[in-house]
């Protein structure tokens, strides 16, 4: 019975969206303020609907109603309940609710905060809203139903495949999604704009901290991604250039270039035409990603027709929303004038390199993901585009971009002063210089050449980041206790852009110690054998069975010891899951400031244990960085210039104080 | 500015070193006694794909198939092959789908050269947008504008 309301509840949905996206047009087309109030309760509306049917689909998986299909297909009675719940988006038609009821909860903030907006943007941007949902759900209702029931049902379920059953991966899907569904915010924005003719200082103002809410969701779902990757596929690897990470990636670097441009519009009043087209381009590529992973399309163009039903609708969706927009966009678009006049070297010229950087190595990310598929239904030829294509593109585009980096927030707006900001950056190149000489003589002469650069690099980057923070301090020039003053007064969106920028750096020291100074040993051990890496001693204690609730896992035990006594016990195991008949590697991992030791484990033979010990150098990093760039995001938001609502404070006499940066 | 070049090589070099480290899922029974052959044969198997698995080179996939393939490639090198060689041998067998690095030719230019056209693209449409923000939107001289500026610059020059 629940399972029908829930399906109810979606068709109630798909009306009222349909209502969205069509009364509040005509209102704001023809002045009529009720026609355009329509949306706020229409949104309101959906958002309880969609709960309502995400309700329903959660409470048959937990109570393992194998009735349902999805259920069956992806669920087993045995599984922890974690799991259960995190199965509801672990599949494409749980997933696609799920997206859809992230998308309605941004219609309904816009519908309930948005009242400062004018009322014909506002309800032009619930409309766009209102349609992006009337396709999703759609697609749901007509080729992705969650709500199909089985008859007889089933004695128990199929299972979610093991390897999603991992909490790194339970979270990971909706961190994503917020992340694809904000830019959704951006877009609608941009077509709303289109269709007034109208760009400013305000619309900037409303768009930045929905993008940055998005960037922030989909640094922390990549990152996930990429932890999970680490500990899971039991190898360590953390990125693979997979169609499936390019996917969240290319959305990620489009937004990122939005972010910084959408500052230039609000502060500056130029690049508008630029930032609506990078708006649309940022949730065109959400689109394109959500659809790619959940089609199969990736593997083989043929798994588009495996389901042509599935695969036109999906064709249909991009045309109309990524095409649609594009004609907008080449109609109205010419339309906006962009005021704001500036001198290449200036904070605008600086953040249109960014811009052009960026969006030059999501371009050769997306050439690199398509260009197989494309070749294929072309020509029929079949080739792989992997690693070592995007780390020659992809590479060469960004490290002059992270070189110039830490220029950037230094330079003023309109004009900027080249040679003062090298001037101030000279401690940050003192410590890179020193970082580099450091890591050469520390890795010794036979060490890779070029990865003491990287840390170089790494190191450049952080130090730029805090020099730029105490350069607005005015540390060392002023008294101390006018610097105690400028630092507490500093916007928070001020931090937030510092901890941003160091948080890339700090990834790079991560990937550079990780690529350049990892040590490996796959060995095969009896019980009571040791053996050295990088300066542990790894000794086996020995292999025992364990029961877990749906599976049967072989677990080794190890100590490690340094110069002669144990400093830590840990274990590595190998699960075999009872339903699927999959085996997943639990890698044991033991992390010190300075890296990971890595232990896999393989089969077991008269010989003994085959066993991968790794040590990753600076691997933490990695994680640690992103979310430092994560946090950077949250500090923003909360800066009180930017936070929602917040009753206006009478402009400040002098914003001359250099300004806010991103 | 000059380090910019260099520190492209670096990322550049790092990246490419990705590929050789990782130990993936070679087993004790597969490594060869010889290092440097061994080494090659790591190489070149980071750079081969795992056909039955989803983006993963054969070094680094469990799947029986790449174990194959490794072994191939390991008893090809022990024969005297190229790396070069090993590799044309594998790709003859299993097409050029096998690579993770596409080779160059004519159904790869475009691929290949995508990044830096559209690095020079952007260059130029940043180019031309900001020399026309650059210069004032005024109208043309008139022709009797014209003549006149005419007649007063030759009126000077006399």
């Amino acid at each position: 019975m629940i399972t029908e309301i829930g399906h109810f509840a979606l068709l109630l949905a798909l009306a009222l969206a349909v209502i969205q996206s069509t009364l509040p047009l005509v209102g704001a087309a023809r002045g009529d303020p009720a026609l355009m109030r329509t949306a706020i309760p229409a949104a309101r509306g959906q958002l309880v609907f969609i709960a309502a049917a995400f309700a329903a689909l959660t409470y048959a998986y937990v109570t393992s109603d194998f009735s349902v299909e999805n259920v069956f297909e992806n669920s087993h009675s045995a599984k922890p309940m974690l799991y259960k719940v995190a199965g509801v988006w672990g599949n494409h038609e749980g997933s696609m609710l799920l997206w859809v009821l992230i998308l309605a909860l941004f219609g309904a903030a816009v519908a309930t905060f948005g009242a400062n907006l004018a009322e014909t943007l506002r309800a032009r941007v619930l409309a766009v809203q209102g349609m992006i949902g009337v396709a999703f759900l759609l697609f749901i209702i007509a080729t992705s139903n969650p709500f199909v029931r089985l008859d007889p049902a089933p004695a128990d379920g199929s299972d979610l495949n093991p390897l999603l059953q991992d909490p790194g991966l339970a979270f990971h899907p909706p961190f994503l999604y917020l992340g694809y569904v904000g830019f959704s915010m951006a877009f609608a924005f941009a077509v709303a704009a289109l269709i007034e003719g109208r760009v400013d200082a305000a619309w900037a103002r409303w768009v930045r901290p929905w993008t940055l809410a998005a960037w922030m969701f989909l640094t922390v779902g990549i990152a996930l991604g990429s932890w999970w990757a680490y500990y899971e596929l039991g190898w360590g690897g953390w990125w693979f250039w997979d169609p499936v990470e390019n996917a969240s990636f290319m959305p990620w670097l489009a937004g990122t270039a939005l972010i910084h441009s959408a500052l230039v519009v609000e502060r500056r009043d130029a690049l508008k035409v630029w930032t609506i087209l990078l708006a649309i381009i940022a949730f065109s590529l959400s689109l394109v990603g959500t659809f790619l992973v959940r089609s199969g399309v990736l593997t083989s163009v043929h798994a588009f027709a495996v389901d042509p039903a599935r695969g036109v609708f999906i064709l249909a969706i991009l045309a109309v929303f990524v095409g649609g927009a594009l004609v907008l966009y080449a109609w109205r678009a010419p339309a906006l004038r962009s005021g704001g006049l500036f001198a290449p070297v200036s904070r605008e010229g600086a953040l249109v390199v960014n811009n052009l950087l960026l969006t030059v190595a999501c371009a050769a990310v997306f050439i690199g993901t398509l260009y197989p598929l494309l070749l294929e239904a072309l020509t029929g030829a079949k080739i792989s585009v992997g690693a070592p294509f995007f780390d020659m593109t992809f590479a060469p585009i960004m490290v002059p971009l992270l070189f110039v980096m830490p220029f950037g927030p230094f330079l003023a707006w309109k004009r900027g002063d080249l040679v003062g900001t090298a001037q101030r950056l000279l401690l940050a190149l003192a410590i890179a210089v020193f970082g580099t000489i450091a890591a050469r003589a520390a890795a010794g002469a036979d060490g890779p050449l070029l990865a003491p650069l990287g840390i170089g690099l790494g190191l450049w980057l952080v130090a730029g980041a805090v020099c730029e923070i105490l350069w607005r301090a005015r540390a060392f020039t002023a008294p101390a206790g006018e610097t105690l003053r400028r630092l507490s007064s500093m916007p928070r969106a001020g931090w937030g852009a510092m901890l941003a920028h160091a948080g890339i750096g700090i990834v790079v020291l991560g990937i550079t110690g990780v690529t350049a100074w990892k040590s490996e040993k796959v060995v095969q051990m009896q019980p009571g054998e040791a053996e050295d890496i990088a300066g542990f001693t790894v000794t086996f204690a020995g292999v025992a069975p364990r029961r877990g609730p749906n599976y049967s896992e072989t677990v080794a035990g190890f100590e490690i010891h340094r110069a002669g006594e144990v400093i830590d016990a840990f274990e590595s195991s190998k699960r075999l899951y009872d339903v699927q008949r999959m085996t997943t590697t639990e890698a044991g991992i033991i992390t010190f400031y300075w890296g990971d030791l890595y232990v896999a484990i393989g089969d077991e033979s008269d010989e003994g244990l085959t066993v991968r010990l790794w040590f990753n150098p600076l691997v933490p990093l990695i994680w640690f960085g992103a979310i430092t760039m994560a946090l950077g995001g949250l500090l923003s938001l909360s800066d009180r210039r930017l936070r929602i609502g917040a009753p206006r404070r009478a402009r400040p006499a002098a914003p001359a104080d250099a300004g806010a940066p991103a | 500015m000059r380090a910019a070049p260099i520190l492209c090589g670096v990322l550049l070099a790092l990246a490419l070193a990705v590929g050789a480290a990782p130990a993936g899922a070679v087993n004790p029974d597969e490594i060869l006694a010889d290092p440097g052959l061994e080494a090659r044969a790591r190489d070149i198997s980071s750079g081969l794909r795992c056909l039955v698995c989803q983006n993963q080179s054969i070094d680094d996939s469990e799947a029986p198939l790449a174990r194959d393939l490794r072994i191939l490639v390991r008893e090809r090198l022990q024969a005297g092959d190229s790396d070069e060689a090993v590799v044309g041998f594998i790709v003859a067998r299993y097409g050029e789908f096998v690579l993770l690095e596409p080779r160059l030719g004519p159904h790869t230019l475009l691929l290949w050269a995508a990044p830096a056209i559209l690095i020079i693209i952007g260059v130029l449409v940043v180019f031309v947008s900001v020399r026309s923000r650059g210069t004032p939107r005024t109208a043309p001289l008139s022709k009797d504008e014209q003549r006149r500026l005419d007649a007063a610059l030759e009126a000077s020059e006399r």
